[in-house]
């Protein structure tokens, strides 16, 4: 059997403002479908033992969540050893339901920007606000950062968690880090 | 900068989180049309000082299709609705009513 590693095997920063570290091997599963359908709803709670979250919201707890990421789709966290069975059962629950679930593991890497200026560094990336009364612990925001593609969420009051796409991995660690160099505070927050 | 309000998932972004998708509402004439309506419905369209209705999609957000009612000299969005409509909802031609009296697009006033 092959060592499954992530994008950027764990690499962790910490010389500036923000500590940055790639959460390795995060179990990730899509799951789309009609999210107000009682079948939907149910397969992705059974999987996580979480409630389901709001319109635009994440219900995150350690390495399990659920992720509210459009009108059709959820992204379902679990432990990466977790997912093959997950699957299976979220399968089992949805039955005939016209839905998709699949895995997404090895297709994201997910990192996490933690730090008292955490908020500060992606506030330089992202095109969202990120004022700490606008921005708060529960909610999720797809977007576009830089150039590519990603997802964040507040884990808690200083950390951040972002999804990328696997391939784009160390870009955004070069993101960043570059974003979070000695010297580079706003200290608008 | 022009500020959107996603109507499918409830996000507002700039313009650079979104990807125009050209005019709003053109009826296709495909095959068995006239020549006269084939090439309107290809090649004619609205370029206005003003009030206009553009498809737009929320390219790095939830991925969907929208429209947005808009004017193309001050940025002002009146609006944006869903993209399963093949006309302006009455809401949006009365809100574009009350701040220009005078609008008109294609067959809309």
């Amino acid at each position: 059997m092959s060592n499954a590693v992530s994008a950027l095997n764990g690499v962790t920063w910490a010389q500036g403002i923000a500590t940055v570290t790639e959460v390795p091997l995060q179990g990730m599963i899509t799951l789309r479908g009609q999210l107000t359908d009682a079948k939907v709803k149910k397969a992705a709670m059974s999987a996580t033992s979480l409630e389901m979250p709001g319109h635009g919201q994440a219900n995150c707890v350690d390495d399990r969540g659920i992720c509210w990421m459009s009108p059709d789709e959820l992204l379902v966290l679990c432990p990466y050893d977790a997912v093959s069975t997950n699957l299976k059962q979220m399968q089992g629950v949805l039955g005939d339901v016209h839905s998709l679930c699949v895995n997404v593991s090895d297709a994201r890497a997910v990192f996490d920007l933690s730090g008292d200026n955490a908020r500060e560094v992606l506030a330089k990336l992202v095109p969202v606000d990120l004022a700490p009364d606008q921005f708060t612990v529960g909610m999720f925001r797809r977007t576009r950062m830089a150039q590519v593609p990603a997802a964040f969420w507040l884990h808690d009051n200083d950390s951040f968690r972002i999804i990328c796409f696997r391939s784009q991995a160390q870009y955004v660690f070069d993101l960043l880090t570059v974003a979070s160099q000695r010297g580079s505070a706003v200290d608008v927050f | 900068m022009l500020i959107l309000t996603c109507p499918n998932c409830g996000q507002t972004g700039e313009e650079t989180e979104f990807h125009a998708g050209g005019e709003a509402h053109l009826k296709r004439f495909g095959p068995g049309s006239s020549d006269g309506d084939f090439e309107e419905y290809l090649f004619m369209r609205e370029n206005p000082k003003g009030v206009h209705f553009e498809r737009w999609r929320h390219v790095y957000g939830c991925g969907k299709w929208f429209h947005a009612a808009r004017c193309t000299t001050t940025l002002e969005v009146f609006g944006t609705y869903s993209a399963q409509v093949t006309e302006p909802p009455k809401e949006i031609c009365d809100k574009i009513s009350k701040k220009r009296p005078d609008w008109s697009w294609r067959a809309f006033s």
